[in-house]
């Protein structure tokens, strides 16, 4: 027998007035998979997301996330989720392991777990050197672990992260793909990753959705996209060939100043 | 990929007892309000600059109106009156711009992290009350400390020191949980800081911080009576000092104080996730 999926939805709408920023989305992300969300700024990735995360009511269809009703059961849905957003949700003015005894707390681990919990995953996303220093002084890289650390303290069945490589170089991105591979190898935590970079979904990702103006527009693996397209095709021509418009074409002035401040997205 | 086109049977809610969840609320609380001391012990400057403004009342402002006679009803001396007022306007001051931090980590993006945990609303708002009482409660050191060396007759006995504290986490939680309410309705710092300035200009004019009652206008009055910062001011007197007496009555000042907290909190309660959308 399969393990139950740990995100289902059918027809999940979200509209802001006249319009619609996720149109009848339906997908399935089983356990422990690592599931990509990709598409340019504005196709409904985070819209998307928040519905998933309990954070934006949606406007029809069903979701359920780890087995319970996101619109009906929210409460359920937030004790056995993740979520690293893409805006900064590690406290500067905390510590490293502050933010995590913060985390652990609100998450209500036990009170003689907490300590363990939180070293190993100090450990897990290599920042045990650095926990007893203000997350103020810390690199982006590094704030991108302690907060992927924060949203597994209490062993979710499944981590949104929304765009989490974000602002950060080569290097740093590397080492985040690590880490969130790390997670699923040791806690068998699924992730759903929303991106932009279609090196990153084709690098992590066991199944990717492509997102564009607001509809799921397929779904596969990386290797099947490419393979639907041609031999030699990359998901940039995947996205292009389903949209007829190339990923880069999007976002303009806003878009960027957006993804250069890491100011909210639309959502 | 394509689920089934019928409805997803969701999984059951497991069941909590009351105690269970009453133990999670108090530990959800307290790690909202730790992290704050923590914060603020990282960075005390913060308190620090935020003393200036009640010492200059008390010197400037009271060290001249001390020279009024008759401005304190019943012979008591101005700086004895105004001490309680003073600390209650600080405890006002600081908790009404607390709405800024709230709509600061809404544009960071911590209070996402704050709205995707398992703590109910009400525990967080709550925890961030708390979390602004600590402030406030740093501030009444300063106060008292400054009054003492005025040479006002401070009461430092137990009960009127405890039935302080409780007095301004009282103040201080809803000043600070009406602020948020303004956050959530105004949503940018900048509309924010117009308001503040708004509203905390006839919420300490209109009560009895700085003069009498009697001495109002009936109509100043009458809304003076429906002012909370009257009834924490009131309390103050009666706890602050040595000759402290409440016009109300000190457990008609907490009722008041209360009561309006606990429909603030309802209220932001219900408002505050919706800040994210």
């Amino acid at each position: 027998m399969t393990p139950e999926p740990v995100v289902q939805t059918i027809d999940l709408t979200r509209r802001f007035g006249e319009f619609t920023a996720v149109a009848r989305a339906s997908l399935t992300v089983a356990a422990a998979e690592i599931f990509g969300l990709i598409g340019p700024n504005g196709a409904g990735k985070t819209t998307l997301i928040k519905m998933l995360t309990t954070l934006l009511p949606p406007s029809s269809g069903q979701a359920l996330v780890a087995g319970f009703d996101v619109a009906r059961q929210p409460a359920e849905v937030r004790r056995r989720i993740g979520y690293v957003p893409q805006l900064l949700s590690a406290d500067g003015e905390l510590t490293g392991y502050e933010n995590l005894l913060l985390s652990a707390r609100l998450y209500l681990i036990p009170r003689r777990e907490r300590h363990d919990r939180i070293m190993s995953a100090l450990t897990l996303m290599g920042l045990m050197e650095v926990r007893d220093r203000v997350v103020r002084s810390y690199s982006g890289g590094m704030i991108r672990r302690l907060e992927i650390a924060q949203s597994t303290l209490h062993r979710p069945a499944i981590i949104f992260m929304d765009e989490p490589t974000v602002g950060l170089d080569p290097s740093g991105r590397r080492t985040v793909w690590e880490h969130v591979r790390a997670l699923r190898r040791e806690l068998g935590t699924a992730v759903v990753i929303t991106t932009h970079y279609m090196d990153e979904a084709d690098e992590l990702c066991d199944h990717v959705a492509v997102l564009h103006a607001g509809r799921v527009e397929t779904v596969g693996t990386p290797t099947e996209l490419k393979a639907s397209v041609g031999p030699t095709a990359s998901l940039d021509d995947v996205f292009e060939a389903l949209t007829g418009t190339a990923i880069e074409a999007h976002g303009g002035y806003r878009d960027t100043q957006q993804t250069r401040l890491g100011a909210r997205e639309h959502s | 990929m394509t689920p089934n086109k019928h409805a997803l049977a969701p999984a059951s809610i497991p069941r909590r007892s009351v105690l269970t969840a009453s133990a999670d609320f108090g530990t959800q609380v307290l790690a909202v309000a730790d992290a704050e001391v923590r914060k603020l012990r990282h960075d005390p400057w913060e308190l620090l600059s935020r003393a200036v403004q009640p010492i200059l009342w008390l010197v400037l402002f009271g060290g001249v109106m001390t020279r009024v006679r008759g401005l304190a009803p019943g012979g008591t001396p101005y700086l004895e009156f105004l001490a309680p007022g003073i600390l209650a306007q600080s405890v006002l001051f600081v908790a009404i711009f607390y709405g800024i931090s709230a709509i600061w980590e809404r544009d960071l993006g911590v209070l996402h992290r704050y709205l995707v945990s398992p703590a109910p609303r009400v525990a967080l708002v709550i925890g961030k009350a708390l979390s602004s009482s600590i402030r406030g409660l740093s501030q009444a050191v300063v106060i008292y400390l400054c009054a003492e060396a005025m040479g006002v007759r401070l009461s430092f006995e137990p009960t009127s020191l405890l039935m302080a504290v409780l007095l301004i986490i009282l103040g201080s939680g809803l000043f600070s949980t009406f602020s948020l309410i303004i956050a959530c309705i105004v949503k940018t710092r900048e509309r924010f800081m117009g308001i503040g300035q708004v509203l905390t200009m006839p919420i300490f004019f209109a009560s009895n911080a700085i003069y009498p009652i009697d001495l109002m206008p009936g109509w100043l009055q009458r809304i003076s009576s429906l002012n909370p910062l009257t009834y924490e001011v009131d309390g103050l007197r009666a706890v602050m000092l040595q000759s402290g007496q409440s016009a109300f009555g000190l457990l008609h000042d907490v009722a008041a104080l209360l009561a309006a907290s606990a429909i603030v909190i309802v209220i932001a309660a219900r408002m505050y996730p919706r800040m994210t959308e």
